[in-house]
């Protein structure tokens, strides 16, 4: 832990710089984010039913040819498409949940504050149990309906939370969030309990998986990642503004309505991609940023760089882990997020500031 | 010109009106303090201004309409302090001073070298330099003022909105902060509207004065002319003895015994 205590240093001022005390990214972090994050994915690719050496991986990576077909066909057919779409998801919603969180002002804001996850659940349920199997224009059914569900469940409660409150806080906008969830995940139990039949693929989907077949997931979903992801980076100083609070920040010139509408679509948009793919992964929105925030401190030029990072990198090596624990079964991601996350973020918080929350 | 006008402004929070009919002037750079009893309506006024609530009137500055301009133009002429500002834990001063520097910015862009000059130009003069790097959370009630100050300042804004500059600070640290207020509005010709709570303080620094009871207007002019012991006593019901200084105003002092025969 020393080591975390000399990385959190505050960083000294940029050369050249007028003002000292200003955030900027240390990095350290950032090179040791991208080290464990190779790091991750390397192993991630080398674990696996099949044994495959790191050196026909790195064959494979520069002269696919010369590998055996058979290998290079589990490398670049289920193996690599799997990391990346675990790196793809976990920097979506660590990074989502940061940008929830500033949008906010919440710390228990997390991707799936205002519904999405009910929503997803509830609409992969309704294409479980009803129309399984089904696909609309050469895309199965099940993540477009999870992924039409969660937006859905999230314009709901924006909804609701306008004509409550006309968004003057955010507590009605939560509150609605709260309710709406509260109402689908009563007719998603509903369902599950009634459709015996694809209880168990249900459940499985709610926990979260990243089984996939080649690229299909890993390109349906990047489009949004990427869109969503850039518009909350470039939201980082506004984030940042928002935290003084709706009223100082209106009398600064900037709508903190419009920034916080703009943000919440960007990362509902991509948490609603990943989460039609991956399932409802649970607790990388919160532990993530939270677990950067008590490092290199509250800054959302930081946080939201850095979180994309490890998102990343915590999403690909809990996925790494849920295949090697019970293998050659694999166990729900989720259920590793949270079993490895919660102490893990325990332990980050116990060694630095906890006032830093 | 710097000057603000309000025209038969009202103002009400959902059906209470809080305000209604004023009209008031106030004249480029020049220090008007708005007071009244608790409720009167004076931190409401300063909100309406910086457009932070919604209001029935006109309120012009420098000849142009409040409602008709854009939040960033507005913020480029209006600075607003509020009374307890809220100061997010762990963010540095300068962050936080820097932030006054968004009416300059686009929507996405980011405060540039010039922008980081201003800041350093103006934590210099508040005394702030060597409080940079130092969180907001770690800091005294009056250099948390200052902060405020220098961020509203940042904004170079010719307006300055305060409300209640010296709440909560030691005698010592009000003057400061008063002090440096008229220092500003010299240095800069800025044009100072305050709600103040203090009586003597408001009449020592203050150009004029403008009296509000229960939202609507009935004095305004000089402190001598304002601050006289009938008019306290009947719109604060309190009884003073108001003196005249030496050249520094006026000064209002409570009178112990009196107020609570008036309350029997």
């Amino acid at each position: 832990m020393q080591i975390l205590a000399r990385f959190s240093r505050p960083a000294r001022a940029e050369p050249g710089a007028v003002l000292q005390g200003l955030p900027r990214l240390p990095w350290l972090w950032a090179t040791a984010g991208a080290v464990v994050l190779l790091a991750a994915m390397v192993l991630g690719v080398l674990v696996g039913p099949a044994h495959i050496g790191l050196g026909t991986v790195l064959q494979a990576l520069v002269a696919p040819s010369a590998v055996d077909p058979a290998q290079a066909s589990i490398l670049w057919s289920l193996r690599i498409p799997r990391v990346v779409l675990g790196a793809i998801v976990g920097a979506m919603l660590a990074s989502a949940g940061a940008a929830y969180q500033g949008a906010f002002r919440n710390p228990l804001a997390d991707p799936y504050l205002l519904g999405a996850a009910a929503g997803a659940n509830l609409g992969a349920t309704l294409a479980i149990a009803f129309a399984p199997g089904s696909s609309l224009i050469g895309v199965n059914l099940v993540p477009l309906a999870g992924f039409v569900g969660a937006g859905a469940a999230v314009a709901g409660a924006y909804a609701l939370g306008r004509t409550v409150t006309g968004l003057r806080n955010t507590t009605g906008l939560i509150l609605a969030g709260v309710a709406i969830a509260a109402f689908f995940n009563a007719i998603q139990t509903y369902i599950q309990q009634s459709q015996t039949n694809s209880v168990r693929q249900i459940y499985s989907w709610i926990l979260g998986r990243l089984v996939t077949a080649g690229w299909e997931g890993v390109l349906l979903v990047l489009p949004y990642v990427v869109l969503s992801v850039v518009v909350i980076l470039l939201h980082r100083r506004l984030l940042d503004a928002l935290s003084i609070g709706d009223d100082e920040v209106t009398s600064l010139g900037i709508s903190a309505r419009r920034v916080r509408l703009i943000v919440v679509i960007a990362a509902t948009l991509g948490t609603a991609a990943v989460v039609a793919i991956a399932g409802t992964i649970a607790f990388v929105g919160i532990i993530v940023p939270h677990t950067v925030r008590l490092l290199v401190g509250r800054s959302y030029r930081v946080v939201i760089p850095l979180s994309l990072l490890f998102g990343a990198a915590f999403l690909v090596l809990a996925d790494t882990a849920a295949r090697m624990v019970a293998a050659p079964a694999e166990l729900p991601i989720g259920v590793i997020t949270a079993l490895v996350g919660a102490p893990f973020f325990i332990v980050v918080m116990r060694s630095t500031r906890a006032a830093a929350l | 010109m710097n000057d603000v006008v309000l025209r038969g402004v009202g103002i009400a929070y959902e059906s209470e009106v809080v305000v209604s009919g004023l009209d008031l002037d106030i004249g480029s750079g020049e220090w008007l303090a708005l007071i009244g009893p608790n409720g009167a309506g004076k931190t409401t006024i300063l909100r309406a201004i910086a457009r932070l609530i919604a209001y029935q009137g006109e309120i012009r500055i420098g000849g142009h309409a409040v409602s008709g301009m854009g939040g960033p133009e507005l913020a480029r002429r209006v600075a607003l302090v509020m009374q307890q500002p809220h100061m997010p834990d762990g963010m540095s001063v300068s962050q936080y001073v820097l932030l006054g520097r968004s009416p300059h910015l686009a929507y996405f862009g980011k405060e540039g070298r010039r922008d980081q000059q201003v800041v350093a130009g103006i934590l210099e003069r508040l005394s702030l330099d060597r409080l940079a790097a130092r969180p907001l959370d770690h800091l005294s009630g009056g250099e948390r003022q200052r902060a405020a100050i220098a961020r509203s300042l940042a904004q170079q804004a010719p307006i300055l909105l305060i409300d209640e500059p010296t709440s909560s600070l030691d005698v010592g640290r009000q003057q400061e902060v008063l002090e440096l207020i008229d220092d500003l509005r010299a240095e800069q010709g800025l044009t100072v509207i305050a709600a103040m709570h203090d009586l003597t303080l408001a009449g020592q620094y203050a150009d004029r004065m403008a009296l509000l009871v229960a939202g609507k207007l009935v004095a305004v002019g000089t402190p001598a002319d304002v601050l006289t012991e009938p008019a306290i006593a009947d719109h604060y019901q309190a009884q003073v003895r108001v003196m005249q200084m030496n050249g520094s105003g006026r000064a209002v002092i409570p009178v112990r015994g009196h107020a609570k025969e008036g309350l029997r």
